[in-house]
């Protein structure tokens, strides 16, 4: 396909492969910030070829994992509820909550749905209109306008039995906490395409600046993860702090403005608790006051959730490039759920 | 989850107030929401995130990236 197969070309990742083994002479510690490039990395099979003195550290950027354990619990019991039809992102329906997941709520007779896009929702709403339809509105910049809009036009439709369960979050605040702890080794950082194809390069000026990290905008095939990982290494070698743009057939530096503009119809900013990290200051999205009556935890009263998290689990430490993967004591036969990394982005 | 993949738009039309379009990703057809794309036509390749067109592939950018990377690789290859 075009646009994809080019930037699979065996040779052209060969030959870039060799020009990063000639220039690196590390170590060096990178962040690969979005879910989807660690998934990638692995997929392609990219990161036994690099060169050794480069370390990749996972990233936060996956919103299955890091949706609040608070929110998982409270879309169980919106869900569970007699004339809800629950819809999702089919990822967030394994993800354990305090007892259970999704999943079981459906097992339970619960109505939870799949859907592919906010839109479908939506439909399922106005066809279906003596139920209540709620949307779990998670993800990153990337996923915001899709699921803005379908407020928008649930309020141009009139369209009163939709609502979300809103659990926004955004990639810069992260990258702040990321760099503010005493333990942090990200030198620096493939930022997330496609949240910059939205978003734009703006706001990574003043990370880069403030903390001294090269960042470089980097997209999803092979030949981009590398190209990404030329232009950091470089910019580590020659001590330059700059964002770079190893994308640009997607990402724009001012971003998507339209995107941007009907994100700052529907959001405003608000504090977010990550699941294994904590509380963020200012790094989520909630619904501005004007669309609070399509907010399901306005809408559903389902009480005070008390969250009970594992002790064991050191998914906080790995989305925050503290751990690895591979020792996880969490996953283990005789961990009944092994949690929070169940999602399709390549952590686990 | 965060899958965002290019595609090639083949139908551009408005179904309940939304700006859609029928996107072809590699021979599966999707319906794909435009609404934050306005400038999206016919034959144009989109990244779709969660059924959410998010960018139109700049293909003068592309293009200038590859033939880059083909000089390069051109003036390695006589180098060796």
């Amino acid at each position: 396909m075009k646009f994809k197969d080019t930037y699979s070309d065996r040779l052209l990742v060969q030959e870039k492969l060799e020009e990063l083994r000639n220039i690196t002479t590390g170590p060096w510690s990178i962040m690969e910030i979005c879910g989807g490039q660690t998934h990638a990395f692995m997929e392609f099979g990219l990161r036994d070829l690099l060169p050794e003195e480069i370390e990749l550290i996972h990233g936060p950027g996956c919103p299955v994992c890091v949706t609040s354990l608070e929110l998982v619990d409270r879309a169980i019991a919106i869900a569970s509820q007699k004339n809800v039809i629950f819809t999702s992102y089919g990822d967030m329906l394994r993800v354990p909550g305090s007892e259970m997941d999704l999943f079981s709520v459906r097992a339970n007779g619960g109505d939870v749905r799949v859907v592919y896009s906010p839109i479908e929702s939506l439909r399922i709403a106005r066809d279906n209109p003596g139920k209540q339809v709620v949307f779990f509105g998670i993800g990153f910049e990337t996923t915001a306008p899709a699921n803005a809009v379908s407020i928008i036009k649930a309020k141009e439709l009139n369209l009163s039995n939709y609502s979300m369960l809103v659990s926004h979050v955004r990639v810069p605040p992260a990258m702040h906490a990321i760099l503010d702890s005493p333990e942090n080794r990200v030198q620096g950082f493939l930022a997330a395409g496609h949240v910059c194809a939205v978003m734009g390069l703006a706001e990574y000026q003043p990370i880069a600046k403030k903390y001294h990290v090269p960042i470089t905008v980097t997209g999803f095939e092979p030949l981009d993860l590398v190209l990404g990982l030329l232009e950091t290494v470089r910019m580590l070698e020659n001590k330059e702090v700059n964002v770079k743009n190893a994308y640009p057939r997607a990402v724009l530096y001012e971003g998507n403005l339209q995107a941007q503009r009907i994100i700052s119809e529907v959001y405003a900013e608000c504090d977010r608790q990550w699941r294994g990290i904590g509380l963020i200051p200012m790094s989520g999205w909630k619904l501005k006051n004007n669309f609070s009556e399509f907010d399901a935890e306005i809408r559903f009263n389902v009480g005070t959730i008390h969250t009970k998290e594992s002790d064991i689990c050191i998914s906080g430490q790995i989305l925050q490039g503290l751990k690895k993967p591979r020792r996880m004591p969490g996953v283990s036969e005789n961990l009944h759920t092994p949690k929070p990394f169940r999602c399709n982005d390549g952590i686990i | 989850m965060c899958l965002g993949i290019p595609g090639k738009i083949i139908e551009v039309r408005e179904i309940d107030l939304t700006k859609m379009g029928k996107v072809d990703f590699n021979g599966v057809e999707l319906e794909v929401c435009l609404e934050a794309t306005p400038e999206a036509k016919v034959d144009d390749y989109v990244i779709v995130h969660a059924g959410f067109a998010i960018s139109v592939l700049n293909e003068a950018e592309a293009n200038e990236t590859l033939s880059i990377l083909n000089e390069i690789d051109e003036i390695n290859r006589q180098k060796n």
